[in-house]
């Protein structure tokens, strides 16, 4: 694997879902679709994390495990997310992430 | 070999981006978490390609099993305003500036960046075909009960409290529960929230749009 493929193409495809995955959190009007977003780019962060491990220290597990970590607050954070969202929905009637402006100034 | 390799790293790198990009595009938000599985699922290749076969069981468990299923959850409790016909990005120039971020963000930044830098490759270990050290579950395991305890310890409180703050969050107390209503009721409801216009709804017009205030409690509930 590593002679076959440079460290440079895992980390494009890495940048591309980052990026597809920012594009995604800020342009999407319903609240789950911004989460999808989320953790798109949380994935290319991992991906990140394991090509570095596997190219550069492939003797010490530093870069998986953080990866690990990374998983477990990913799903942290969608578990509370997605219940905020089912929360304001019941409240709002609504999942668009305009509508929902009472903290506005 | 490494033809081989080289081909099935293209057919990863085109799934996971494609989905990902079907994923930020399609119009219904069902269609795009059953794309979000799919690059999932890529994404779990590539570890098991990069020789991280912990990584990606973990990937396919938590990811494809748990955090799809509770995002597809929470479109189905939210279904009547995630359906085929409603927009589902913004619109006019909000639209285009960010995807003008996005991409230049890829092609200004990120790409000349990681093609540029010299990265500090280790030396291939000795003659071409002796295995190369690499750590594996066995070294992951004492990794997480010796260097990294404490952390460990902490992402375990971590998910106890997001589990905890789930269930609070989203609970609904019984007394509160809207219940579904009635054909008459609902008309009822319309007429009244529709008071200030007078003019009867005709009858083929679309539900009016949710509003964006809290509804209290008395209103719905009879």
């Amino acid at each position: 694997m590593t002679a076959a493929v440079p460290l440079e193409a895992v980390l494009v495809v890495a940048g591309a879902l980052f990026c597809i995955g920012l594009f995604g959190a800020l342009s999407r009007r319903n609240l789950v679709g911004v989460l999808m977003g989320v953790e798109l780019m949380l994935n290319a962060v991992n991906i990140n994390l394991v090509a570095f491990w596997r190219y550069l220290e492939p003797r010490f597990i530093t870069g998986q495990t953080f990866a690990i970590f990374i998983i477990c607050v990913a799903a942290a954070e969608a578990a509370v997310g997605l219940a905020m969202v089912i929360a304001i929905y019941r409240n709002w009637l609504t999942v668009n992430a305009d509508a929902v402006d009472s903290l506005k100034g | 070999m490494a033809t081989v390799i080289q081909i099935i790293f293209g057919l990863i790198a085109a799934l996971v981006v494609g989905a990902a990009v079907m994923v930020v595009t399609v119009r219904n938000v069902i269609h795009a978490a059953l794309w979000l599985i799919a690059c999932f699922f890529g994404v779990g290749a590539l570890y098991l390609l990069l020789e991280a076969e912990f990584l990606a069981v973990v990937q396919v468990l938590v990811y494809v099993g748990a955090i799809s299923i509770l995002i597809l959850f929470a479109i189905m409790l939210t279904r009547q305003v995630t359906g085929e016909g409603v927009r589902q990005l913004v619109g006019g120039w909000r639209l285009w500036l960010t995807a003008a971020i996005s991409a230049l963000l890829f092609a200004v930044a990120i790409v000349p960046t990681v093609i540029s830098h010299s990265w500090n490759l280790p030396a291939p270990p000795g003659p071409p075909g002796t295995p190369e050290p690499l750590a594996g579950v066995a070294e992951l395991g004492r990794a997480f009960v010796y260097e990294f305890l404490l952390q460990f310890q902490v992402a375990g409180v971590l998910l106890t409290v997001a589990l905890i703050g789930a269930i609070v969050i989203a609970f609904e107390e019984r007394a509160r529960r809207r219940r579904v209503l009635t054909l008459a009721e609902e008309h009822e409801l319309r007429k009244r929230l529709a008071q200030p216009p007078p003019v009867e709804a005709p009858v083929g017009e679309p539900a009016p749009a949710p509003r964006a205030t809290p509804i209290s409690e008395g209103e719905v509930q009879q």
